[in-house]
């Protein structure tokens, strides 16, 4: 591991203000240390975002769950509103690789990050999260632009993630059995106006499925989705599956996703 | 007193492991201590041009750079293959040389090229990112099916072969293959596994100017035996300027047998650069370096009459050596696994004919069973398969051929001294429920889930091993074990052995062994080992061998405490020796119930002086001192056997593979501690488990380790287990004195074919490879949606 700076700022202007093309904030560090570790990325400074208190924690209103960027998964699993108000994320942040995944790992770091199979980014843009930054609000749709890409710019930070309320929702999983990220994870939300059908782990980056949250928003049920073939062309093919086994997984979740609303 | 032996104790060690008072190599720290980092070839194959050291060597911090050039400059040994086998025709394997530092060529990925030496270990990173090293590329050989027609990887090896082996009459297996009503065959892949040993290799080297001794602490299963083979064939310092210390090891299952490049390469360096050194692997050089299991590509037949009896046996078998020759590498893949392949049946006309080859990865060597899970593999799979295809039941054709009486002159190379095979199948079918599988299967059937039942009846050979038999078959040393016991004046006792424990609780078991001949508490006993300083010598920890070589040489030194302590009691007393009985230990005259405790006597020993009426208590001949030592040579291996059963069910939409019951019924003879050996189990099927389903180890075309972490190789999980119901039939060796056999291997042995065989069975007896994983189960599934569409 090569020296860094490591800073504790205590606000967010702070941290931004020490954000550089060559900084990570360090959140969870689930991802950043052990990329420090192999030597896959080297920073001059490290900011530790930890100990701004104002992003960490759960607010939940009639219409919306937000939940602060160094909210741990262990902590959302956990929440007993959350639970409430959006099972369907609770019972996503329990499924999140490991115990000590999940007691360290957080939102603001999964959502950064945007790895092609990670858990959260599925529930932002099935349940039309919104993002606030330091600067802005970016509507989820907007936010995940590619393989871990996303519309963050320089020294933005994200403080909370906002979810809306959906009137039902489920999350399915099938784990990659080594690290348990998904293979492919299908988050179903039925909100008031439409169904997303959204979709992690099968392409370069999260996705909705048009053609499945159209079926379903016409009609609600896992007979209307029965059977379908998805497209694999433009889906993963890596050692832990195939384009073709990934699709069928797709569809047989968000199969499963209905049935469990 | 009760006997401790058979009795559940609680493991001494559990305390300090628990607590984190372990003291691995890791811990250690000297003062003054610089840190070694390895640089690695990247490339699977590739001639090294030159080495440039010199930008490195002006890093901060750098006190030193080694090469390959040094090192052959010192005239230090390679690694070494410890078993010479011969092929069929004759002629001798072939091995190359295997430097510490590659010279000239890289044969594998992570292969060490360099070493350096500084102040801290981020220096000593930063220095290793400096040495440049001058590759020429070439083309990898990696398939071992592809290896003897590709280009040679190594001077001198034609056509990648180490040896094309034979064990048994060619001649006779056509004949009864001739008279067979049906030949049943498969084509089998055993897959490579990384033994993943919880605490990665390490060392720490401290050489004494002074007395010009090196002291290596390092991450080994048999201390003493590295300390051999770096002296003989290393020439690092002369064995008594070389002291090896393996304190605790976090887990070997086989990858730590074998001196490797770094503790060479540190133990010589320490004495070069005059400072100590500091080596802890990370976890990818763990994947990339440690020797890797397995690794074996079958074909194999079985002859068999319509009436379900065995009459011939065929193994054909390319064995996959990696890129070099280790300690056991040669041998798994020939005696540890060719004689067990016929498995616990009488098959009148057998062979096995393996062709080693080298290829341009991790070396292979002994991996937890070595040669005896490829064995049973392949014909429990036969087996299975042959039951399938004559329609006769799973469990009544393994009995069919079971041998009728003990002992069992198995068809290629053991006399099983002892089983009883049928009744260990009974035992496991009840356990099971065999005969209920039916209704479960369907009941799995009406909730949409395909339901497989498994079989595997397996015996193998361990406790090695008889020094004759080993040496005559090509072994470079003889593997007995030694053990001392040492009282002191006070009463306690010391145990010495040559063993050492790496997860296998001698603590414990050897303490209760002890206690019990010596008819003590077993507080006041301490079991040493893992010092080349401390115990006599030692064979060290695998094959089983531990408690049916190694704790009989405990038994027999204890015997001759005994045997002393009655001679002194009778002085004492006053009595002839054969008036002295030993009992609980006490040393009583019979005829006038006077006694001597064993701890007096062991004072008195210490004691022979004489003065007024007290008179010497030492008779004459013997000395002062209650210290004993042993070297036991068993006189034949020992043959742990037993039949498992496994039930799995698949959800055919995604290819889950759910192992629902697990059932194993093992025979090792007399048990000193049901609690250890089912926990030596558990661990045993759940690595067998992880084979069969989880572990994959994939090189792509070029070499590289595509599962060099946990990301991507999948080690088994609790949560992928059910609870496993386990049950002993216990006939007692006969090879011993205590009745033992060994159990450290047999679950690993057992299970891979158990849960291929139910996940075949569950798939309509489609054959798939190891690791049954979810994709491939996932197409078998739709395969059989497809047959069953047409046949309906
Ligand atoms: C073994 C393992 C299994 C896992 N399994 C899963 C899984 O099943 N599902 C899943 O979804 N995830 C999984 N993860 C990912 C994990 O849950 C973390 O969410 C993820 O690693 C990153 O979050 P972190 O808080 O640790 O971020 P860090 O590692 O601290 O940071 C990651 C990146 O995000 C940036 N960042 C962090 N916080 C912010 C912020 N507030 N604003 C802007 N940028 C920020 C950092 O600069 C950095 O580039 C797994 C990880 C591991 C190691």
């Amino acid at each position: 591991m090569k020296t860094f700076n490591y800073h504790v700022p205590k606000a967010v202007k702070e941290a931004s203000k020490l954000a550089s093309t060559s900084s990570a904030f360090l959140a969870g560090g689930m991802t950043t240390i052990p990329s420090l570790k192999l030597g896959l990325a080297t920073y001059k400074d490290i900011i530790d975002i930890k100990s701004i208190k104002k992003l960490s924690g759960i607010k939940v209103s009639g219409k919306s769950v937000t939940i602060g960027a160094t909210t741990k998964h262990a902590e959302v699993a956990a929440s007993k509103e959350v639970q409430k108000a959006i099972p369907a994320l609770a019972k996503l942040a329990g499924n999140i690789g490991d115990a000590q995944v999940r007691n360290r790992g957080t939102i603001g770091g999964s959502i950064s990050n945007n790895d092609p199979s990670a858990c959260y980014p599925s529930a932002c843009m099935a349940l039309n999260a919104t993002i606030h930054t330091n600067s802005r609000k970016i509507s989820a749709s907007k936010f995940f632009t590619g393989m871990f890409e996303t519309a963050l710019k320089k020294g933005e930070l994200v403080e909370a993630v906002e979810f809306e309320v959906p009137e039902k929702a489920d999350y399915q999983k099938h784990p990659n059995p080594a690290s348990r990220y998904a293979i492919i994870g299908v988050f179903v939300a039925k909100n008031k106006k439409e169904v997303n059908v959204a979709v992690t782990g099968a392409k370069s980056s999260v996705y909705i499925d048009k053609d499945l949250s159209k079926k379903l928003t016409s009609s609600f049920s896992s007979s209307s989705i029965e059977g379908i073939k998805l497209d694999h062309s433009e889906m993963n093919s890596d050692m832990h599956a195939s384009s073709e086994y990934r699709a069928n997984l797709v569809s047989l979740y968000a199969k499963k996703a209905v049935e469990a609303c | 007193m009760a006997s401790l032996v058979g009795s559940r104790v609680e493991r001494k060690e559990d305390g300090r492991f628990l607590q984190g008072k372990g003291r691995y190599t890791a811990d250690i720290n000297i003062a003054n201590q610089t840190y070694a980092i390895f640089v690695r070839s990247p490339h699977a194959r590739a001639k090294i041009k030159g080495v440039d050291t010199s930008k490195a060597l002006k890093s901060s911090g750098v006190v030193g750079v080694l090469t390959g050039k040094e090192i052959a400059e010192d005239k230090i040994g390679g690694l070494i293959a410890g078993w010479a086998i011969r092929s069929e025709d004759g002629s001798e394997m072939k091995v190359p040389a295997n430097p510490p530092l590659a010279k000239d060529v890289a044969n594998f990925v992570g292969e060490p090229i360099a070493v350096v030496f500084a102040e801290t270990l981020d220096e000593a990173k930063e220095g290793a990112e400096k040495v440049k090293v001058d590759y020429k590329i070439l083309k990898a050989v990696v398939d071992p099916s592809d290896a003897m027609k590709s280009e040679a990887i190594h001077d001198g090896v034609d056509k990648n072969l180490c040896y094309d082996w034979l064990l048994g009459d060619r001649k006779a297996v056509d004949e009864a293959f001739a008279k067979a009503d049906k030949i049943i065959k498969v084509d089998l892949i055993n897959n490579r596994l990384v033994p993943n040993a919880m605490e990665p290799r390490a060392c720490v080297v401290d050489y004494n100017t002074a007395s010009e001794e090196i002291t290596l602490y390092t991450t080994s299963q048999n201390p003493h035996l590295s300390r051999l083979v770096m002296s003989a064939f290393g020439g690092v310092a002369p064995e008594n300027k070389l002291r090896v210390v393996a304190p605790d090891v976090g887990g070997g299952f086989g990858s730590k047998i074998n001196v490797y490049n770094e503790e060479i390469v540190c133990s010589w360096a320490s004495k070069k650069i005059e400072r100590p050194i500091k080596w802890v692997a990370e976890r990818t050089e763990s994947f990339l370096t440690d020797t890797h299991g397995r690794d074996h590509v079958t074909h194999a037949e079985l002859a068999v009459s319509n009436d379900g009896k065995f009459l011939g046996f065929k193994n054909e078998t390319i064995a996959n050596l990696g890129a070099y020759a280790r300690v056991f590498g040669t041998v798994t893949p020939t005696y540890l696994f060719g004689p067990c392949a016929t498995g616990v049946y009488t098959i009148p006309a057998a062979y096995s004919n393996v062709k080693a080859v080298y290829t341009n990865t991790a070396p292979v060597d002994a991996y937890r069973g070595a040669g005896r899970p490829e064995a049973t593999y392949t014909i429990e799979r036969l087996v299975e398969k042959a039951a399938m295809e004559l329609g006769i039941d799973k469990t009544e054709i393994r009995m069919k051929n079971f041998p009728s009486e003990f002992p069992f002159k198995q068809t290629l190379v053991h006399t099983v001294d002892s089983g009883d095979y049928v009744a260990g199948l009974e035992k496991a079918k009840q356990m099971a429920d065999y005969s209920g599988f039916e209704a479960r299967r369907k009941k799995s059937e009406a909730s949409g889930k395909l339901r497989g039942i498994g079989v595997s009846s397996y015996f193998e050979a361990c406790g090695i091993a008889p020094s004759a038999a080993v040496m005559s078959l090509g072994c470079g040393v003889g593997l007995w074990e030694s053990a001392e016991v040492r009282f002191n004046p006070t009463g306690q006792i010391s145990v010495f052995t040559g063993a050492h424990s790496h997860g296998q609780s001698h603590d414990t078991t050897f303490a209760q062994i002890a206690a019990d001949e010596l008819g003590v508490p077993m507080e006041n006993i301490d079991v040493v080992h893992g010092d080349t300083d401390k115990g006599t010598f030692g064979m060290g920890t695998y094959g089983s061998r531990s408690l049916t070589v190694g704790g009989i040489a405990i038994v027999n030194a204890c015997k001759k405490i005994v045997a002393k302590g009655k001679r002194v009691a009778a002085k004492m007393l006053e009595v002839n020796e054969d008036e002295i009985e030993f009992k609980d230990g006490e040393f009583v005259a019979l005829k006038s119930n006077k006694k001597k405790t064993i701890g007096e006597i062991a004072f008195a020993c210490y004691l022979p002086g004489q003065r007024d009426e007290m008179k010497s208590p030492i008779p004459e001949g013997d000395e002062p001192g209650l210290i004993e030592s042993s070297f036991f040579d068993p006189a034949n291996f020992s043959f742990p056997a037993g039949s498992h059963i496994c039930e799995v069910e698949i959800d055919p939409d995604t290819g889950n593979v759910k192992v629902e019951k697990y059932t194993a019924v093992d025979d090792f003879g007399r048990i000193v501690n049901p609690m250890i050996v089912e926990g030596q189990v558990h661990g045993g099927i759940a690595q067998g488990i992880g084979q069969a389903l989880h572990e994959n180890t994939q090189y792509d075309e070029t070499g590289q380790l595509m599962t060099a972490s946990y990301m991507d190789y999948t080690m088994p999980r609790a949560d992928n287990f059910p609870e496993f119901n386990l049950g002993f039939t216990c006939t007692h060796a006969t090879s011993n004195p205590l009745g033992v056999k060994g159990c450290g291997e047999a679950g690993a042995i057992a299970s891979p074919p158990t849960v291929m065989n139910a996940v075949i069975d569950a798939l309509g007896g489609q054959e798939i490879s190891m690791p049954a994983t979810a994709e491939k189960v996932w197409k078998a599934c739709k395969t059989l949606k497809k047959s069953n569409a047409k046949a309906a």
